[in-house]
């Protein structure tokens, strides 16, 4: 017998977390992005507890300073800058994710479908992603914030519910998005494809989709993760962008995009009305990077073993 | 003789669709149960290749002649579909390099388990309870303790005894064991080439077993075929292939191995390598590398000849 002693099993996981862990940076970036979430949630409890609103106006309260229940002050409106920060926190940020999640899920498919079956599908799959990359995307943006949704069937209840807007910039975010992925994913797949144990897997008879899913994806998903949670700041400044072009989030809905919109009309007024959905953006597309960072280390075995 | 578990006749491969360039030319041998095919030649000579195109799996893109017959059914015209389906099921397949053919991100467990939920739709509580069985019958210790861990974390040794209990898992009637020993020191070899057979005697497999390692193939093999430029340079069983090798290859094979009874400066080597198959030229194959080369000989192909011990060679 050739046995020789071997340390306990480790998964990759926990060696990939023992390396984040390591890093400051990205715990640091992590720590930011947990408290930035857990303030968004708590949103209504502060509204509750400090007696104010996010939503509602009051005209005896505008531009009030800090102070009084409000903490940042009030806006253009008299409603409460603070809780309406977090207010707009929990859609900048959840489209981030949704929008991340959703282009990177697309991408991982096309790609992983295109670098697989190679040949035509493989041509006609990544002729469809360059054509995205080379769309020009203001004036693209611009046509789809003035698409009539009524026009396609919709009822104009949803139209006018917030809901609409909301899911509009998701699925933009998505399908302009999963570009990058794509290709990542096809360039990790057509090089997994070649490696001797999808060759063994086969020769176990395993399905097409049993190797894709089980034995090339999870060896080419670091890539993904990375772009993933790069793509999230990449998500809440287009959010911005939109919200800016007004086809995003509208009142009485807010997001950090189109606070800063509204904003721009007040920047001699109220600067700090910019100033601080500006700075939140800041802040978690910066912590969102050193995660990104982070993972790209923590997910390289190059970067030493354990 | 029993009836053959499968039966290659005049099997032909060709790799391209413009020019195709013909890989494997009139293959044809009989695997029985309980018995081992030894296929011997250098690289290049189109070994990997029968293996690959008994479990079907040629790279595209490609066209295969001849039959390939699985007991009565016909592989060759089979649906991809049902072919995938007898794959690692009926005829299973160990490779040579056990580092890259297993998963290393997949336990070693979780890979055999797969195996069975695969093709025996087992439960994963009863696909793991048996994939530990399996690491227990390969000879590994402790096997419910190996069975979380990763490919990196074993021996050469052990991987290999992994890629057998994953082959072995579904009980398949035909194992293809492509160089199964090439990548592993002498003396785990020796305990690889032994289990195998032991599987064997209890399983009742048929065993093509390839490599180009003459010593191994003559203590595994009953009968052997040796290989030449994708062509079958001599077959038959294997005692009477060593002991009356009839074709000049053979003969140069065996007397390059080494042996430790006789002090030698220089190894013996056949001068000369395989022809590229684009450019085997019209007559037989080796005979720019034989010693024993006649002007008839690179006039045409020669046929295999013989009964049960057959060559293809003019002097034969």
């Amino acid at each position: 017998m050739s046995e020789i002693a071997l340390e306990p099993a480790i998964s990759v996981w926990t060696l990939r977390w023992r390396r984040l862990a390591r890093d400051r940076a990205a715990l640091l970036g992590l720590a930011v992005l947990i408290l930035l979430i857990a303030l968004c949630v708590a949103a209504p409890l502060f509204e509750r507890t400090l007696g104010v609103s996010a939503t509602d106006t009051d005209l005896f309260t505008r531009f009030s300073p800090p102070g009084d229940g409000h903490w940042l002050g009030a806006d253009d409106a008299g409603r409460d800058e603070f809780t309406r920060l977090l207010q707009g926190g929990q859609i900048s940020l959840s489209i981030g994710l949704l929008g991340a999640l959703g282009s990177s899920l697309l991408g991982t498919l096309i790609g992983a479908v295109a670098g697989y079956a190679r040949g035509k599908t493989d041509m006609v799959l990544m002729r469809i992603t360059d054509g995205i990359i080379s769309l020009p995307v203001l004036p693209l943006l611009i046509i789809l914030a003035a698409l009539d949704l009524s026009k396609l069937g919709f009822s104009q209840d949803f139209i006018r519910s917030g809901a609409a807007g909301y899911w509009r910039i998701v699925l933009i975010v998505t399908l302009l998005g999963w570009t990058g992925v794509a290709r990542l994913v096809r360039a990790s797949t057509l090089a997994l494809a070649e490696r001797e144990f999808v060759l063994a897997a086969r020769a176990q008879g395993a399905s097409a989709w049993w190797i894709l899913s089980v034995h090339i994806l999870p060896n080419a998903i670091s890539p993904v993760i990375v772009a993933t949670t790069l793509a999230m700041g990449r998500v809440i400044l287009t959010e911005s962008a939109l919200s800016f072009l007004g086809v995003g989030i509208q009142p009485p809905q807010t997001s950090w995009g189109s606070m800063l919109t509204n904003a721009q009309e007040l920047i001699g007024n109220a600067p700090e009305l910019a100033l601080y959905p500006g700075l939140l953006i800041l802040v978690t597309v910066i912590a969102i990077n050193f995660v990104g960072d982070g993972l790209q280390a923590a997910f390289d075995p190059r970067t030493d073993s354990r | 003789m029993t009836i053959p578990l499968l039966t290659a006749a005049a099997l032909t491969v060709d790799l391209g669709t413009r020019n195709p360039v013909r890989i494997l030319d009139g293959i044809s041998f009989e695997l029985q149960a309980g018995r081992t095919l030894g296929v011997v030649g250098e690289s290049g000579c189109g070994k990997s290749m029968t293996a690959l195109a008994l479990i079907g799996l040629v790279p595209e893109p490609h066209r295969i002649g001849g039959s390939l017959r699985l007991g009565d059914v016909e592989l060759n015209t089979l649906d991809a579909e049902r072919r995938r389906l007898l794959r690692g099921k009926r005829v299973a397949m160990i490779f040579q390099e056990p580092m890259t053919a297993l998963n290393p991100v997949v336990s070693v467990g979780q890979q055999i388990a797969e195996m069975l939920e695969v093709h025996e739709a087992a439960s994963t509580s009863e696909a793991r309870r048996r994939a530990i069985a399996l690491l227990g019958q390969v000879g590994i210790a402790a096997p419910g303790e190996r069975a979380p861990a990763f490919p990196h974390q074993l021996s050469g040794g052990m991987r290999q005894r992994v890629m057998i209990a994953m082959a072995i898992a579904c009980r398949p009637q035909i194992l293809i064991a492509d160089e199964p020993t090439t990548a592993l020191d002498v003396s785990v070899q020796a305990q690889i080439l032994d289990l195998l057979l032991e599987l064997q005697r209890r399983e009742g497999m048929a065993m093509l077993f390839i490599s180009h390692n003459l010593g191994v193939i003559s203590e595994v093999s009953d009968e052997i075929m040796v290989m030449y430029a994708g062509r079958i340079a001599e077959q038959g069983p294997a005692a009477e292939v060593l002991a009356r090798p009839t074709h000049p290859y053979t003969r140069g094979l065996i007397t390059t191995m080494p042996d430790i009874r006789h002090r030698q400066r220089l190894l013996p080597v056949i001068p000369g390598a395989v022809p590229d198959p684009r450019h085997r030229g019209q007559g037989c194959s080796f005979a720019a590398r034989c010693a024993e080369a006649e002007d008839i000989c690179s006039e045409a192909v020669p046929a295999l000849r013989g009964h049960l011990h057959r060559a293809a060679c003019v002097h034969a």
